[in-house]
């Protein structure tokens, strides 16, 4: 099922009687998922993701704006109506019911002609828990199960009814490390299997990156760019988006732009052509370094991490105060630990430039 | 060890005896009065030991009235009170608007004085030769005649005695219905919405369950509690209850004791150990239903 915003907002009046300002949680949005895709939206905490995905299931109501799966207009339908399954943050399975009872729940609501016997909902209850393995668990209660197994729980109740769209919120965040790289393969498969428009949101970027089609970059409840992962991550439009996605995160320097030439702290170090003059920020993924001895870019070594495969190269430079920067190279290279300087040059398709004052993309040719 | 368990009974000791002196001694004691035939409290003897007391007692028709009473008091008022709690404390939590007003108005009866009230209550319900009372003139203005509440008709007297029980013990069982309520969490009701539940099935599938331990809590001190019922008939009828027919077991209990014809603690042991066997038996009926219906998270 395709799912269609459009100019979706949503605003909430202010708390402070003082100021009547709104708050705006979502503006604008206007976006068209594509049918059986997995869609990650992904912003900082309060950037109105949540708000978002809540629109999208129908348990809070737009101001503004439409919202369409396939050619039907849901805006106005109550939740029930919509057709979608939710699987919330802390899960909210039912503490007194039984797996197999929690993921009858929602077939039991149907009514009229889609009523189902006790046989037909335990069967496809059984169905939906073989879909996430969990099928020997049925007998039990929600606090007896892993945080993972109730996250299973969640995702099969969810899908008995076979939504026509998923919606997940923060699903991982419960769970721990190993638990979650585990479970987000496991989203993946299960979304790969029912072919089930699925949307979730998270505040981990790797997260989105790992098993999304295509991500939503939000703040402030504005849409920065949406694109398949490692697209957004390529090509940045704003600073924002650069310093929100990678890990380790985008190193930025202050600069400029004269004459074609990007210069960091007055040296010359890329040559940017098709660029007009300007103040910029320049950001360089950890991997677009490379260990040059006469490099144009020279930074003060602070020291150097081997991490086996890699070696990361930690340094400062006058034109980025009060950070490090941290560059990936080759464990193949060798470093000098002992020097106080570290000299790269730059790989121009790793080097993003912006706007000092708009903080917009500055493109330029690359040769 | 040793030691240790020497200071554990050392810490112990002050609760121990106070309990033991005016909790667990009298208990017993009031257990062998109860079979001491003939029990002089002048000169401390008694003729023999038996089962005459009980006898007595199941035989002595203001016994019975009293048993009567009580146990049409808490047939009525613990399930209404509890009822009519749940439903209010329902409302409650839906409105947003003047929600702190309702509360504190509903907990106004908690904290007024029982004779107080019984007092507001002679005055709602008592016939004098200078009024008949003003939810009297209500029904009079209804074409209704009216009835004498306090002094009249038995089942207008347990009427009054039954609103008056229910009035009393609302508030507390609103203020923990309320914070129960309070206390389910949000998501549950957001996951129910998104998969179509309706109100009703909410309510009963959702809310219910996860309410009842504290659901399960009022029904049983509303029990105990209704059964202990005596002040309340004493703020309304006066302490001459067996007069009124509207004595209860404690009431039977203590003019046994010190009423105009008291002086016959055996008997009131009688009773006492009689309220008691009912109420455990109540209270055990009650926790092996609770097995079945009551979720603890």
């Amino acid at each position: 099922m395709k799912v269609i915003l459009e100019h979706l907002t949503k605003k909430f009046p202010s708390r402070n009687r003082k100021s009547k300002e709104e708050v705006i949680a979502v503006n604008d949005f206007n976006f068209e998922i594509p049918d059986g895709k997995l869609i990650g939206l992904l912003g900082p905490s309060g950037c109105g993701k949540s708000t978002t995905l809540n629109l999208i299931c129908g348990l809070q109501m737009p101001t503004g704006g439409k919202i369409l799966f396939g050619d039907d207009d849901v805006t106005n339908l109550p939740p029930e109506n919509r057709g979608v399954g939710m699987v919330f943050q802390n899960y909210a399975l039912y503490p007194h019911l039984t797996v197999e009872q929690n993921i009858i729940f929602p077939l039991q609501n149907l009514k009229g002609a889609d009523k189902l016997t006790k046989e037909q909902m335990k069967q496809k209850a059984a169905e939906a828990a073989r879909l996430v393995q969990i099928d020997h668990l049925m007998e039990r209660k929600p606090n007896e199960l892993s945080g993972g197994q109730q996250q299973r729980v969640a995702i099969a109740r969810a899908l008995v009814k076979i939504p026509r769209v998923l919606l997940l919120d923060e699903p991982l965040s419960n769970l721990d490390a190993r638990l979650r790289l585990q479970t987000r393969e496991e989203i993946r498969r299960i979304q790969q299997e029912t072919k089930i428009t699925t949307i979730f949101v998270t505040h981990d970027q790797e997260e989105a990156m790992s098993i999304s089609d295509m991500i939503v970059v939000m703040k402030d409840g504005v849409v920065m760019q949406i694109g398949a992962p490692q697209d957004v991550y390529d090509d940045p439009t704003n600073l924002f988006v650069a310093k929100f996605l990678g890990t380790p995160p985008i190193n930025v320097f202050e600069g400029e732009i004269k004459g074609g030439k990007l210069l960091i702290g007055g040296q010359e170090v890329l040559s940017v052509p098709g660029a007009a003059d300007q103040e910029v920020y320049a950001g360089v993924r950890p991997e677009g370094f490379i260990l040059d001895p006469e490099g144009p870019l020279s930074c003060r070594l602070n020291r150097v991490e081997v991490m086996g495969r890699d070696i990361s190269v930690i340094s400062q430079h006058d034109a980025a105060p009060g950070v490090m920067i941290r560059s990936i190279i080759s464990a193949e290279n060798q470093v000098d630990t002992t020097g106080a300087e570290v000299r790269f040059s730059l790989k121009p398709y790793k080097t993003h430039i912006f706007n000092k004052a708009t903080e917009e993309r500055v493109r330029f040719d690359i040769a | 060890m040793e030691n240790n368990n020497r200071k554990g009974w050392l810490y112990l000791l002050p609760a121990i005896l106070f309990l033991g002196v005016f909790m667990v001694y009298p208990l017993v004691d009031v257990f062998v009065y109860s079979f001491e035939e003939g029990y002089n409290s002048a000169s401390q003897t008694f003729f023999g030991t038996g089962g005459y007391n009980y006898s007595y007692v199941l035989r002595d028709p203001y016994f019975l009235q009293a048993l009567k009473n009580t146990l049409i008091l808490v047939a009525i008022t613990v399930p209404l009170s509890t009822g009519i709690a749940l439903l209010i404390s329902v409302l409650l939590n839906s409105i947003e608007k003047l929600r702190d007003f309702f509360q504190t108005v509903f907990f106004l009866p908690y904290v007024t004085n029982t004779l107080a009230v019984g007092l507001v209550f002679m005055i709602l319900f008592k016939k004098t030769p200078y009024s008949d009372g003003l939810v009297n003139l209500i029904i009079q203005f209804f074409g209704a005649k009216g009835v004498d509440f306090i002094d009249g008709p038995y089942a207008a007297k347990m009427f009054v005695l039954c609103f008056y029980t229910i009035w009393i013990v609302m508030p507390f069982k609103i203020l923990i219905l309320t914070s129960a309520l309070a206390s389910v969490d949000q998501g549950l009701y957001n996951a129910a919405k998104v998969d179509g539940t309706s109100r009703l099935r909410i309510f009963t599938r959702i809310t219910l369950p996860m309410i009842s331990p504290m659901i399960f809590y009022l029904v049983i001190t509303g029990f105990i509690g209704a059964f202990k019922a005596y002040s309340d008939a004493v703020a309304i009828f006066g302490t001459n209850l067996n007069a009124a027919e509207m004595n209860t077991i404690v009431g039977y209990v203590y003019d046994m004791l010190y009423g105009d014809s008291g002086g016959y603690p055996s008997y009131a042991s009688a009773a006492a150990i009689i309220l008691f066997a009912i109420v455990l038996t109540i209270t055990v009926i009650n926790l092996l239903v609770s097995r079945r219906h009551v979720h603890y998270s």
